[in-house]
């Protein structure tokens, strides 16, 4: 992930955007997407270039939970909470994961190598209970699993 | 030969998914055989059936086959593909209680290719409407079909779209809610994904009943592939003159874009919806004026589920009253469910209106999963309810849900069983909703706080005996005052659960006790001192220093300072910790 070298990104997508009504979502978007949060320095420059007041911006972001404020852990792992993952046990895996890894969902580990998220319904709940570490899907995950699951994603890499 | 198609998808449960394998394997032998340029392979989300193994089905012909191993692949190739013959041994009985209009294409076309949309009869019903019909013609015929919304409050469609048709603005819009909100649910999403077409047909259709020229698809930013899908879809319309100007040489012209959501439940509710695609705090706002003559920007908007729009193409082309013919007297056609739960098969379904929640659970669903009864099922996701096993025989339509206490809503069923604490189901529910209150009217903001509360005392064990009637009174609040459907319905499965589980919550405050053992403060450890084989294992892992004692005098667990975390009930290899 490359840091934030803000002004001519940014004006690239701003630049598709403007003509376009409604469309700081869309821009939000986008620039979560490249980094995987909007920096504060970024939504400074947005706030310039569209000339819309910061805490428009702000407004929009602390609203939607899609949008991070923080940079995001190394590894995302998202627990699904949707109906039928809570049904088979869920909670316990969420639990054992905040235990493990000693941090709050939405949240990274010290050492920034996991975020927790607790997503909904990822569509696959014959699997359940489910979770996701980037883009892999574990199905019927047991508590017991979830210490040898998180040691394939070692310090190295 | 003929081109001939494979479908290919891995529906085993609980194992990890070879369908990328297969394909592979499928691949090498075609070209073994050398018939890699006549036979296309295709990789899909939905195949219509579920835990039947790797499942195949070979197009056109439509044999499907389940289960099949490695060994299969090449007598399938050289007996089914090149010789026409079926393999009895493998063949998979279509489950005939399930009837596919919106889901017609998901699992039999590639979502990605043009031509197999148009070899489907696609766009023939667009072509149809704006060749031959008038705008009054296409809402007569919504009419004769009884369609109605699939969203959630089930509102005729032909009388939004008449709405907003007699409204005069020189600028309307059409909206897609493709937010799905339902925290166990994913039929909007199968459809975009597997179908993309269908849902834009059904919007340009829509579009020129009402007289708009811009369209918006709201898609939750969750389900990339979906996005990727409409975009795709839509470039492709554009390429072929379906979207832009003067379609198909007629006068009407109509754009379409994406507008992503970004994570807000409140935003499924068509004025946030609204407020989000104009690039705003998702709040909802009051109505009247409802969107149809103020929307968009100001201008007259009709805003449809998904599964609503895929119907629409096929209900022009059969007619509305082919369509009115299918499903009870005041709910036509099908409904599509994520069936999940305590099932043995987990999947979405498409049923005529009408089909009995037994037949959903016991044919469809193929029954209960482990030897536990069913409980109750849940329709409706967080503003709907449950319905309990003695009404097992009831009809699924609206009306019918809707006198149970629960509502149909977007197609989440949850088939619960005596494993499932009804208290914690409603918690469970009504915690979703206050997480996403916006926050905007007190009687959501509040109440549903107060009432979890009340809830979260229950489930620990604090309940007391007034609190059963202080729920009723903050869920008449909530229904009455709320400013949006959100607040107005998230009291619906706590209603719902008192309803018919009264003695359930009872129990939790009365006795202290959690029946289904899912409570957590409410179970109670215990040591049975005659089976215990004093290895010390639990004192060891009890992090809270509740067990004490040594290897000689036995061990003891001292209630006061048990956290139920259960770990030593985890580890006793003897089983000599009851829980209960
Ligand atoms: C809190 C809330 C969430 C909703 N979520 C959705 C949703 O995820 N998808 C949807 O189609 N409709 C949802 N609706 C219903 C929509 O507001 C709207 O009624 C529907 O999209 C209209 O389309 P239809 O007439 O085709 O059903 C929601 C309503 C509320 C109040
Ligand atoms: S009912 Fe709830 S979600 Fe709806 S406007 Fe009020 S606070 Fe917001
Ligand atoms: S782990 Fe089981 S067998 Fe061992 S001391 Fe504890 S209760 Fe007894
Ligand atoms: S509820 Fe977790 S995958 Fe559906």
């Amino acid at each position: 992930m490359t840091e934030p070298k803000l002004s001519e990104d940014i004006k690239k997508v701003v630049e598709k955007w403007r003509n376009k009504k409604g469309s700081l979502v869309m821009i939000l978007h986008e620039i979560q997407n490249a980094y995987g949060y909007v920096p504060r320095e970024t939504s400074l420059e947005l706030s310039k270039y569209l000339d819309v007041p910061l805490a428009r911006i702000y407004e929009v972001i602390t609203f939607y939970n899609y949008f991070k404020l923080e940079k995001p852990g190394k590894h995302r792992i998202a627990v699904c909470m949707g109906t039928a993952c809570y049904l088979k046990g869920a909670p316990v895996i969420l639990q054992e994961l905040k235990e493990l890894l000693d941090v709050e969902e939405g949240h990274n580990t010290k050492d920034g190598l996991f975020a927790l998220d607790v997503v909904r319904c990822l569509g696959c709940c014959g699997l359940a209970p489910v979770m996701m570490i980037d883009d892999k899907v574990y199905g019927k995950v047991k508590k017991e699993e979830i210490m040898n699951i998180l040691s394939e994603y070692g310090k190295e890499e | 030969m003929d081109k001939k198609i494979v479908l290919l998808k891995d529906t085993s449960i609980g194992a990890a998914d070879k369908t990328k394998e297969y394909y592979s394997l499928i691949l090498n032998l075609l070209r073994d055989q050398n018939l890699q340029d006549s036979v296309q392979v295709v990789r899909v989300a939905d195949i219509g059936f579920y835990d039947q193994g790797l499942v195949l089905k070979i197009l056109p012909g439509q044999v499907t086959y389940g289960r099949v191993q490695e060994s299969d692949l090449l007598p399938v190739i050289t007996e089914t593909i090149q010789g026409n013959k079926v393999l009895d041994r493998l063949a998979l009985e279509p489950n005939e209680k399930q009837l596919r209009i919106v889901l017609r294409n998901c699992g039999q076309i590639d979502p990605e290719n043009f031509d197999d949309y148009i070899a489907a009869d696609g766009y023939a019903a667009l072509k149809k409407v704006i060749t031959e019909y008038k705008p009054e013609q296409v809402i007569e015929q919504l009419k004769a079909s009884g369609l109605r919304g699939r969203g959630g409050a089930g509102y005729p469609t032909w009388m939004k779209w008449n709405f907003a048709r007699q409204v005069k603005a020189e600028q309307k819009y059409i909206v897609c809610n493709g937010d799905e909100g339902d925290p166990g649910a994913y039929m909007d999403r199968s459809v975009l994904e597997g179908d993309p077409h269908s849902v834009i047909e059904g919007m340009m259709i829509g579009a020129y009943a009402i007289g708009a020229s811009q369209g918006y698809f709201y898609i939750r930013a969750e389900y990339p592939l979906a996005v990727e899908r409409i975009q795709k879809a839509i470039a492709q319309a554009y390429e072929y003159g379906l979207l832009g100007k003067n379609i198909l040489g007629t006068d009407f012209s109509f754009d379409v874009e994406i507008r992503l959501g970004a994570g807000a439940f409140v935003c499924g509710e068509e004025t946030a919806l609204l407020a989000s695609i104009e690039g705003k705090r998702g709040t909802p706002q009051p109505r009247p004026p409802y969107p149809s003559i103020k929307g968009l920007w100001g201008k007259p908007t009709v805003i449809n589920n998904v599964e609503t729009l895929a119907n629409i193409p096929v209900i022009l082309l059969k007619g509305g009253a082919w369509f009115g013919k299918i499903g009870t007297e005041k709910s036509k056609g099908t409904k599509v469910f994520a069936l999940t739960g305590k099932i043995k098969n987990s999947g979405l379904i498409e049923v005529p209106m009408g089909t009995t929640i037994r037949d959903i659970v016991y044919h469809i669903g193929g029954g209960m999963l482990a030897s536990k009864g069913i409980k109750a099922v849940q329709t409706g996701g967080p503003s709907g309810g449950v319905i309990p096993k003695e009404f097992l025989d009831e009809p699924v339509d609206y009306e019918n849900l809707q006198k149970l206490g629960s509502i149909m809503g977007s197609g989440g069923m949850i088939v619960m069983d005596e494993d499932d604490c009804l208290v914690d189901i409603a918690k469970f529910y009504l915690k979703f909703c206050v997480e996403e209150s916006c926050g905007k009217c007190a009687p959501c903001r509040i109440g549903g706080f107060q009432m979890l509360s009340l809830l979260e005392n229950i489930t620990s064990g604090k309940g007391t005996a007034s609190d059963l009637a202080k729920m009723r009174r903050i869920a008449l609040a909530m229904q009455k005052a709320s400013l949006c459907g959100l607040g107005q319905t998230a009291s619906n499965p706590v209603l719902s659960t008192l309803k018919y589980f009264a003695a359930e919550y009872k129990s939790h405050i009365e006795d202290k006790k959690c029946v289904a053992g899912k409570c957590r403060y409410l179970l109670n450890y215990q040591i049975i001192p005659e089976k215990c084989k004093k290895c010390g294992l639990c004192l060891t892992n009890c992090v809270f220093g509740a067990i004490t004692g040594n290897r000689e005098q036995g061990y003891i667990l001292d209630p006061a300072k048990c956290t139920k975390c259960g770990r030593c009930y985890e580890v006793c290899k003897f089983k000599a910790i009851n829980k209960g």
